[in-house]
């Protein structure tokens, strides 16, 4: 096949996924644009107290003031209009207990993304995001026995201030960045979960998104806290509807790990093509803590995303895998930091991207190791896969370091799948698009065994879907 | 305040041409108006910027005869050369011209003011006419204004220069603002060698350094640039680089970073030709507050081709450095073969070592991969020397020495090595403990 046909084949590529919507039919509507009267309203819908309502209006000042990172990042940020979106609807419903409470249209939705099966199958517990509100939030007794919450945001902060309140937008604070900011003034929806000191959950915790108004910005808040000693793993996974204008996904996840607890979270992000994913994702570790990210970008028209580290106690240790698929019209502008500020603390970071015909996938890094400190270690792989003779890929990293024998190592490699590796498989019987899909799934293949089964299976298949158009 | 200016150096001829007069004035323009570099630009990400200061400094008097003499009796970095320059202070203090054999076949090799006098029509073509795009285009601007001392080297096609050309450019005066500039222009399958030295005369003689490079490569040509920065720890130097390689040149560019203050060195490599093939070394070693701000960008416009880059710092004390380098490879240069290392070696717990290597691959069928490292001396390894009887100290300094080797065995010339590990030795001997 010559490249003209396959790029031509790269622009078919499966967009129908995901791809339905019911009619809109909201009870709580903002309206479009930002101002002080749609936070007053997000605000009193919920109920809130005073406190969030004022850490609201502080965050919005902030979003007003920061400019647009355009000095350093794609100018398609500036293809956002802040005053064509809404910033906040809800179908009013308080966060069901049971699967026959749900509201028959949103079952339906969740029925073709499939969480009644996944449900059955391992989910301790269900927290599904209908647009802003958790429409459907269940856990099973053995976990409400052990002392976890699991509820949504505005939930947490009001049932268990005592918990969430010292840890909110500590992390990440609302001055972070420009998206922070705005996600700190319009939250609404996201999981906040607490796990007790010494609580080992087995089976992960998991939640879908889904964006299903058109031009509606989805700005969910993730806070999720593990005691001395816990473990816990958590999943996201998003698909959403195709719209015909641009939409706007700015969450904020933060991650609290104290002293010797595990937390390990799982994206996979498939957005359609026109939304912009602008997420801010960074966990704390403590002393002997484990924080690890496992992020895989497939849909969204940009995705800017750098979970992070900070290393904050001594024997803390880090670590980034991420996988980034960018089709045609997509930029994956993926990456990872690692903020070390304790001795002793190590970071990882593994980033795979495959570019398909125009796409584009940047990895941006920063590691950081201020002071004096003594026996860190990080060490960051980035390889990249450009399918076509126009994809594009990019590397920024940024490393500093200083202090006693600390290790760092940065390695990145560009590469195409061979020509003989493709003739070998065709030689054999298999079709161009199909010896394609396995070179790419062997590129990752490692990777994706840091998934739980379930998810690396659908990754494998998202994959597939994807390659199918770019070649054969 | 700004004194560049309000002391010209006598020495801007009058009847300089119509087309350099203009370089100038817009060198100048764009000095005053591009605004000072500010961490916000990526390009200076991670520099002190704050600390960069080219005010006070002004061309400097012509040095007395008793000084010039002393500085072209320490020009001893290479003896066998096919021509020298000595500078100092932007003052001509000796010109070695080449063998008149040379300038029978073309050869030119010239200070650069009479190259302008003599070679208008090339200098009007190459002068001043590539400048980097790594952030420091307002200092371009400046030494555009104000260069008058440099070389030019001119080697016209199929001819061969064995022995290098060596160019000194000494400081010697306090406050001093120093222009050094390098032309080179090699013609199809010419072949030339070339080494520019930049001096103190004294310790504390503090200066202000923006130097220009330039290496035009023709079809086939062969071109090896070395550089040595030994200006001393009160300067602040900024140098320019840049090469141009056409199809199959084979350019090496290598420098030795061993001075300053604050030395910001960007090197910028542009390959327009299939087959060409651009090797970019650095070596340098940090001590006291001494900052090395390196940025490199390896253009890959054409395919088939090939670039290599080997930066190697070595830290002592409370330095610190920044590696900044991009790959660029252009939408259709397939074929492409583009590396970049990055290797920093710590050597005091309050040293700083900063490295971004980039890569922007817009074609598919390319080999790219860039590395960085930062890290101590191998603790195993000194254990197994000194398990083996050499002291720990000993031991040090040869895992330290073993480190610059990489780089100095690329040298090519046993004189000016040898040069080079005394230099780098009396600098680190007393500091390896």
């Amino acid at each position: 096949m010559s490249d003209t046909e396959l790029q031509d084949a790269a622009l078919q590529v499966d967009t129908e996924k995901g791809n339905f919507s019911y009619p809109e039919d909201y009870a709580y509507d903002a309206g479009t644009g930002l101002s002080k009267e749609t936070i007053d309203y997000i605000s009193k819908v919920k109920g809130e107290d005073e406190w969030i309502h004022a850490f609201r209006m502080k965050a919005l000042e902030i979003f007003r003031k920061k400019p647009m990172p355009t000095n350093w990042a794609t100018k398609d940020l500036e293809n956002i209009d802040f005053d064509n979106i809404r910033y906040y609807l809800s179908k009013g419903q308080q966060p069901s207990r049971t699967w026959e409470e749900v509201p028959d249209d949103v079952k339906e939705t969740f029925e073709r993304l499939g969480i009644p099966e996944q449900e059955r199958k391992f989910l301790a517990g269900v927290e599904a995001q209908f647009d802003s509100e958790a429409a459907y939030s269940r856990m099973k007794e053995d976990l409400e026995k052990e002392g976890v919450i699991f509820v949504g945001s505005s939930e947490g902060l009001e049932k268990y201030p005592e918990i969430f309140r010292p840890y909110f937008g500590k992390v990440i604070p609302s001055s972070d960045n420009k998206f922070a900011a705005l996600n700190s003034a319009t939250f609404s929806g996201g999981s906040f979960i607490y796990v007790p000191k010494g609580v080992k959950l087995k089976q992960p915790l998991q939640a879908y998104f889904r964006i299903n108004a058109e031009n509606f910005g989805q700005f969910e808040r993730t806070l999720i806290i593990a005691d001395e000693g816990a473990e816990i793993t958590y999943m996201e996974g998003c698909t959403a509807p195709k719209f015909e204008t641009a939409t706007l996904h700015s969450a904020v996840v933060e991650l609290v790990a104290l002293k010797n607890a595990k937390i390990q979270y799982i994206t996979v992000q498939n957005w359609s093509n026109n939304v912009f994913n602008l997420v801010t994702k960074r966990g704390m570790a403590d002393e002997g803590a484990e924080v690890k990210w496992i992020d895989c970008n497939i849909g969204s028209r940009l995705t800017m995303k750098y979970p992070g580290v900070v290393l904050k106690g001594r024997g803390a240790r880090g670590e980034v895998l991420s996988i980034a698929l960018a089709n045609e019209g997509q930029h994956q502008d993926t990456g990872a930091k690692m903020m070390h500020l304790a001795d002793d603390t190590s970071s990882n970071i593994i980033s795979k991207s495959i570019s398909i015909g125009h796409g584009r996938s940047t990895y941006r890094g920063q590691v950081h190791m201020p002071k004096h400190l003594r026996n860190c270690r990080n060490n960051t792989e980035c390889d990249a896969l450009l399918i076509n003779t126009n994809s594009r890929t990019d590397t920024y990293p940024a490393i500093t370091t200083r202090g006693e024998n600390n290790t760092v190592q940065h390695e990145a490699s560009v590469s195409k799948v061979s020509a003989e590796q493709i003739f070998y498989m065709m030689q054999r019987g298999l079709s161009e698009g199909e010896a394609m899909s396995l070179a790419v799934n062997g590129f990752v293949n490692d990777l994706m065994k840091a998934f739980p089964m379930e998810y690396s299976v659908e990754l494998k298949r998202l994959i597939d879907m994807e390659m199918e158009g770019s070649v054969g | 305040m700004d004194t560049l200016l309000e002391k010209p150096k006598a020495a801007h001829p009058a009847n300089e041409p119509e087309w350099l007069a203009h370089r100038r004035t817009e060198g100048r323009k764009n000095f005053d108006s591009l605004p000072e570099p500010s961490p916000k630009d990526d390009r200076w990400r991670f520099a002190s910027t704050g600390r960069l200061q080219t005010n006070g400094y002004a061309s400097a008097a012509a040095p007395t005869n008793v000084v010039l003499a002393r500085l072209i009796e320490r020009s001893d970095l290479v003896g066998d050369t096919a021509g020298r320059l000595v500078y100092a202070d932007d003052t001509l203090a000796q010109f070695q011209e080449i063998d008149p054999e040379l300038s029978a076949q073309g050869v030119i090799y010239l200070p650069v003011l009479e190259a302008i006098a003599r070679h208008p029509e090339l200098m009007e073509k190459y002068f001043l006419q590539e400048g980097t795009e790594l952030g420091s285009e307002k200092y371009f601007g400046l030494h555009a204004s104000q260069v008058i001392a440099g070389a030019v080297l001119y080697i016209p096609k199929g001819v061969r220069v064995e022995k290098p050309f060596v160019n000194y450019y000494w400081s010697s005066a306090a406050d001093a603002a120093l222009f050094p500039h390098t032309l080179i222009i090699a013609e199809d399958n010419a072949e030339a060698a070339l080494v520019d030295c930049y001096l103190s005369e004294t310790e504390e003689n503090k200066a202000l350094a923006v130097g220009v490079s330039n290496i035009h490569a023709g079809s086939g040509a062969n071109v090896f640039r070395k550089v040595v920065q030994n200006w001393n720890e009160s300067c602040t130097s900024f140098q320019l680089d840049t090469t141009v390689a056409g199809r199959d040149a084979q350019v090496k560019n290598l420098a030795v970073n061993i001075g300053s203050e604050r030395a910001r060195f960007e090197n910028q490599a542009r390959i327009e030709g299939p087959g060409a093939d651009v090797k970019m070394y650095s070596l340098t070693v940090a001590e006291r507050h001494q900052e090395f701000d390196q940025r490199t960008f390896q253009i890959h416009n054409a395919g088939n081709a090939v670039s290599d880059l080997l930066y190697k710092n070595a830290l002592l004390d409370r330095s610190r450095t920044i590696f900044s380098g991009l790959i660029k490879v252009a939408e259709g240069a397939q074929q492409t073969d583009a590396y970049q290392t990055n290797r920093n070696l710590l050597l005091d717990p309050a040293a700083e070592a900063n490295a971004l290597p980039g890569l922007e691959i817009l074609a598919n069928d390319v080999k790219c991969s860039h590395g960085a490292t930062t890290g101590n001396v191998d603790e195993d390894a000194l254990f197994y020397m000194m398990s083996r009887g050499v002291p720990r100290r000993t031991a040090m300094q040869l895992m330290v020495y073993g480190f610059f080797e990489e780089v100095i065995e690329k040298v090519e010339s046993e004189e000016l090595a040898e040069n080079l590990r005394t230099i780098i030795h009396n600098k680190f001997q007393a500091k390896i403990y």
